[in-house]
């Protein structure tokens, strides 16, 4: 009992770190240097949003992906639901990743 | 035709009309650009996404064009180094086999005349635009150019503009005419 707490917590914190790291590269590879880390909330839309990102900034994502945790998305199509938000590209990640 | 206003950039300083409005200590262009940026309020976030040469080609007509209505303004510009400096920096992401990441937003920046349409873009204008890649700076070349397009009546002004980049090395110098 003890042994599952401790893995949840564990896991609970990887997944935090794992959105904080996800919002810095997302920052720096698509230049978004009036946005700061504390604006993107987990759960905010990333596309059609405040961060006003585009196409070529979904295509960029997908060769974040691969270049960062080894996932290849052969139907860039599929990125329209990976890169719903932060909470839901990082659990994706999580499940996914090959780095 | 009558030249009414002229924008340079070089050796990190913006010349508008003869009257200094921005200058840096630094020697790197993507400081620089990144501080002009900041100081002048351009308040435009998809500047940072452009490449070195739409940025200077962007800073030195936003001098000229800021508020007014340029919906009626044609563009020809014209550089030596056409989009090299870009060129070479998505080459470096497909050169290797190991490390193949090409860019998308890199590569969208690998033409010349890209600068052209982010200026465009920020001013809503539909109207005639060219790019030449030329040896050296031709004004005459621009200016009858220019002349036919305004001659045609497609277009009530023209910003014409010499904007060459290649790694640290670059000069801006755009000019409005008016029949």
């Amino acid at each position: 009992m003890v042994n599952w707490h401790i893995d949840t917590l564990v896991n609970l914190k990887e997944m935090e770190d794992l959105k904080l790291e996800l919002k810095t590269k997302i920052i720096e590879v698509l230049n978004l240097e009036d946005v700061a880390i504390e604006e993107i909330k987990d759960t905010d839309p990333l596309f059609g949003g405040g961060l006003g990102l585009d196409s070529i900034d979904a295509l960029e994502l997908i060769v974040l992906l691969d270049k960062e945790y080894g996932i290849k998305l052969a139907d860039p199509k599929k990125g329209k639901e990976i890169f719903e938000s932060i909470e839901v590209m990082a659990k994706y990640i999580q499940e996914n990743r090959t780095k | 035709m009558k030249k009414t206003d002229i924008c340079t950039i070089e050796n990190s300083k913006i010349i508008l009309n003869n009257e200094i409005i921005f200058e840096s200590q630094t020697e790197h262009f993507s400081d620089f650009a990144k501080e002009a940026y900041k100081s002048l309020e351009l308040n435009y976030p998809k500047f940072h996404k452009m490449d070195n040469l739409s940025k200077l080609a962007f800073l030195a007509s936003e001098m000229i064009l800021k508020n007014n209505d340029h919906s009626k303004t044609a563009l020809v510009f014209a550089n030596k180094s056409s989009s090299l400096d870009t060129d070479f920096k998505y080459q470096e992401s497909i050169n290797s086999q190991e490390n193949y990441f090409p860019s998308p937003a890199v590569f969208v920046y690998t033409l010349p005349n890209i600068c052209v349409g982010e200026i465009s873009i920020k001013h809503k204008m539909q109207t005639e635009n060219a790019f030449f890649v030329l040896d050296e700076f031709d004004e005459d070349f621009l200016n009858t150019y220019s002349a036919q397009i305004l001659q045609s009546g497609k277009a009530e002004k023209v910003l014409c503009g010499w904007v060459e980049l290649y790694q640290e090395s670059y000069k801006a110098f755009v000019y409005l005419l008016t029949t």
